[in-house]
């Protein structure tokens, strides 16, 4: 019995029980369901054996949007126990918990995979591509980020959650004061989804570098391709760091090193150093595909030409090199010194010049432009004052001896929440909107998707602008519990107010998909924005080899200039098409690699073993198969060609 | 496929080009990688608490031994794919072979290392400073350790392939990356072990 006593929860509750019990069911559901349809094989074949970097697409947006739902019940639960004082909806223990998978969810299981999904879908398309260039690879970061996430999100009914918060830091998450398993989940869940992402760092550079159509230079590339390119950048410098941090992490708890120890020569505070090594960075790995997804809807639904594309990228590569010298204001209190903190402070303010150019770049593109507001154009429009709120917050926040004051308050929550939010999670949202036509062929209903608009603007205002004040007034951050003598209770409450508001606002757009898959019009075309950049120069849904003749190029709005100025993209006849074969391996790699966590969470060192050693005999098994993927025949390509309505334009 | 035999073998088709490519970025990442390790190794290396510093438990003997040997199997590496680029497959294998024979004696002698710190009560758990010495060290021998299974699969595609653009390019890689492990021991040579002895 002692072996199986490790998987009980060590601060069991009803809630956890009921979701125990919904998890199953819901299980049991999907697997009944797949049976009775016969859908085994479909899904298998179609999707997750899949290397078609429009499918992996779908599945990391699909992946993005539940766990934006799990990571928003977190938020909806803290919100409700700090909306009165004195509250006992939760314990200390379970908003600790609570706090910690909002902060892990919401990040790496939500954002990550959202800028990664519309990546993967969009980027190919813009730059005139098949696919990426290591499709194989691509499938394994969806994968490894797949197991990743499963991985975490089991920890709440089996062993019990971290609770260190989403920083970790130590010694809180040392054994000592973090006794359950929960903290060898967060480091094995962020490990594997890690390494994914790192592959997918890896794959993005090359595919950008390599595989452009001919004719488009890099100062011609889109601006959502460009800010792939640096954020793909960034994340092949900062995630390795991110995998050391982990790595001495996991020694520290399963292994009894020091690192991180207040004795034995161990260094507490290093953690939080490589720590904010990866994880400024990794705040610019999610802000600049956003930037780069505002600049395309800014650019279409204002019928205007991108303001500024030179100073747009020039300042997306500025924020790039300085987003790994600022690290330290996350700690200004730590006691470096001033000479330290003035340096970062430093770094930090300066990085508000280049946003500061990229938000004029978008003001003077709308500046007489004929502005439609369309549901994606009324995210990008709420972003920029709500966006330059967070920032200014932010350049508050830079200094360091006033952040003596802010530091660890709900001040601090507000902020980056305000520029998380609209910053990115609006540009999720609006990026969904504006490319949705392009993977499904349909339009996502307007009406809809306007209340839900305008539930989340109102309710983001209401839920975050009252921590500004309730933070400078001392509430402190991750505290679950404060006394009517505060007088925060009415911000508190107002707070909370938000916070459903916005639940209403997601719960509407997860409505507008179900309502739009029955409802929409399907005939849209295959340019149903008017749009400017070469994604929509073909067919929608797109066809699986994207495009059946390579288009040719002369600027950065290529298709905008097909359609205005006569420029003739595609050139030459239909030919043989070649395409990656499906594979399984991916799936079962992560699948082992899943095994592997868990069993080392758990410290199980015998399925340790056997699951790396599965996992090289399956690199082997990769290495020495003979792929050379399949083509689509000329005749086939023009058989799919007529069926969307003529041969290519 | 089309192939450009303009080029060296492992450079001739598209896909090998961004093969290449990859890999260099993910060497970029793998910089990274031990750069994150050495700084840490730095900030540990004067905090052994009770344990023993780098003074009292480095040998130079071993330590000397397995430079010679990685930097040599360096050198044969260079050696294969030279003969590679000149098409001569059968030298090639040769040189491999030696490479992943060196490779295999400096992890021998590395394992003795490991060995002899545990007799001397270096362990992961003594310090802080033992705890990052090994497991840097113990970083760059998992990637040797890996190079040499990932060598012997290349080493029987090309003895039954031969040399064509696929496993070319797979041992143009493949020397990256056992150059970047060499590399990296320099590294290790002159920071942890010289610099500890002084």
């Amino acid at each position: 019995m002692e072996f199986f006593e490790r998987f009980a929860i060590p601060h069991p509750d009803p809630m956890i029980y009921a979701s125990m019990v919904a998890i199953v069911l819901v299980s049991i559901a999907i697997v009944a369901g797949l049976t009775y349809f016969k859908k085994w094989g479909y899904l298998w074949n179609e999707w997750l054996t899949t290397t078609d970097h429009k499918r992996i697409g779908i599945m990391y947006l699909i992946s993005a949007l539940v766990m934006l739902f799990r990571g928003g019940a977190d938020a909806v639960m803290m919100r409700l126990q700090l909306s009165s004082p004195e509250m006992e909806f939760l314990n200390a223990q379970h908003y600790n918990e609570v706090f910690t998978t909002h902060g892990v969810v919401m990040i790496f299981f939500m954002a990550m995979p959202f800028v990664i999904g519309l990546m993967n879908y969009v980027v190919p398309l813009q730059i005139g591509a098949r696919d990426v260039a290591f499709p194989r690879l691509n499938a394994l970061s969806f994968w490894l980020f797949f197991a990743g996430a499963m991985l975490f999100n089991i920890s709440f009914v089996i062993g019990g959650s971290p609770d260190a918060g989403w920083t970790n830091y130590f010694p809180l998450a040392s054994n000592e004061f973090s006794q359950s398993v929960g903290v060898n989940y967060y480091m094995w869940a962020l490990q594997i989804s890690g390494i994914g992402t790192l592959m997918t760092g890896i794959n993005f550079v090359v595919t950008i570098f390599k595989m452009r159509a001919p004719g488009m230079k890099l100062m011609k590339m889109p601006m959502f391709t460009w800010s792939a390119l640096i954020t793909n950048v960034i994340i092949v410098f900062a995630f390795p760091v991110l995998t050391v941090a982990l790595l001495m992490g996991t020694f520290d708890r399963q292994f009894g090193t020091s690192f991180f120890a207040t004795g034995n020569g161990g260094m507490d505070m290093y953690w939080a150093n490589l720590f904010w090594v990866w994880g400024h960075p990794e705040v610019y790995i999610l802000i600049l595909p956003a930037f780069g997804i505002y600049s395309e809807i800014i650019s279409t639904f204002s019928q205007r030409n991108l303001y500024g594309y030179k100073s747009m990228v020039a300042s997306m590569v500025l924020i790039s090199l300085l987003s790994f010298f600022v690290w330290v204001h996350h700690f200004f209190t730590m006691g470096q010194g001033a000479l330290t903190n003035s340096i970062f402070s430093i770094t930090t303010m300066a990085i508000a010049i280049p946003t500061g150019i990229k938000i004029f770049n978008w003001l003077l593109t709308m500046w007489k432009g004929k502005i439609r507001f369309t549901v994606p154009m009324l995210y990008s429009v709420a972003f920029i004052p709500l966006f330059t709120v967070g920032g200014v917050t932010g350049v508050m926040l830079a200094m360091a001896s006033a952040d003596y004051q802010y530091h660890n308050t709900m001040f601090l929550v507000a902020h980056f929440h305000n520029t998380i939010i609209p910053g990115v999670v609006y540009a999720m949202l609006a990026g969904l909107t504006y490319w949705w036509p392009k993977m499904f062929g349909f339009i996502l209903n307007e009406r809809i998707g306007k209340w839900a608009f305008w539930f989340n603007v109102v309710g983001f205002v209401l839920a975050f602008f009252p921590m500004y004040i309730t933070g400078l007034d001392g509430q402190a951050r991750r505290m679950y519990t404060y006394s009517e003598s505060t007088g925060f209770t009415p911000l508190n409450m107002l707070s909370f107010v938000g916070a459903g508001l916005m639940a209403i606002a997601f719960i509407l757009i997860a409505y507008n998909i179900f309502y739009s898959i029955k409802n929409s019009p399907r005939n849209v075309g295959d340019d149903p924005w008017n749009a400017r950049s070469l994604e929509w120069a073909t067919h929608n849904p797109v066809p699986e080899y994207n495009f059946a003749i390579e288009p040719e190029v002369n600027s950065s709005e290529a298709f905008w200039d097909h359609k205005k100025k006569k420029h003739t993209l595609f050139k030459g006849k239909i030919d043989k098409i070649h395409m990656p074969n499906n594979s399984g391996i991916p799936i079962i790699m992560a699948g082992i690699l899943f095994v592997f966590g868990f069993s080392f969470v758990f410290s199980i060192w015998p399925a340790v073993i056997i699951a790396a050693i599965a996992f090289f005999a399956c690199m082997m098994y990769s290495s020495f198969e003979n792929d050379q993927g399949r083509y689509i025949s000329a005749d086939e390509v023009k058989e799919t060609e007529e069926k969307f309505g003529g041969a290519s334009k | 496929m089309k192939i450009d035999h303009s080029q060296p073998l492992e450079y001739s088709t598209h896909k090998n080009e961004m093969n290449i490519l990859g890999f260099w970025i993910f060497l970029g990442a793998e910089i990274m990688l031990f750069a994150t390790l050495f700084t840490s190794y730095f900030i540990y290396e004067n905090r052994f608490g009770n344990g023993p510093s780098g003074a009292e438990i480095f040998e130079i003997t071993p330590v000397l031994i397995e430079t010679v040997v990685l930097l040599t199997s360096s050198f044969t590496i260079g050696l294969a794919i030279n003969a590679m680029r000149l098409n001569r497959p059968k030298a090639m294998l040769w040189f491999l072979g030696i490479t992943l024979l060196l490779g295999a004696t400096f992890l021998s002698v590395e394992i003795y290392e490991f060995v002899h710190y545990y007799h001397v009560g270096a362990t992961l758990q003594t310090s802080a400073f033992t705890g990052i010495l090994l497991t840097t060290l113990g970083t760059h021998g998992a990637h040797v350790t890996f190079g040499l299974f990932w060598g012997i699969a290349i080493f029987l595609q090309v003895k039954k392939h031969g040399l064509n653009p696929e496993t070319a390019n797979k041992s143009f890689n493949y020397s990256l990356y056992w150059h970047f492990l060499d590399v990296m021991w320099i590294f290790i040579f002159s920071f942890i072990y010289l610099k500890g002895m002084m």
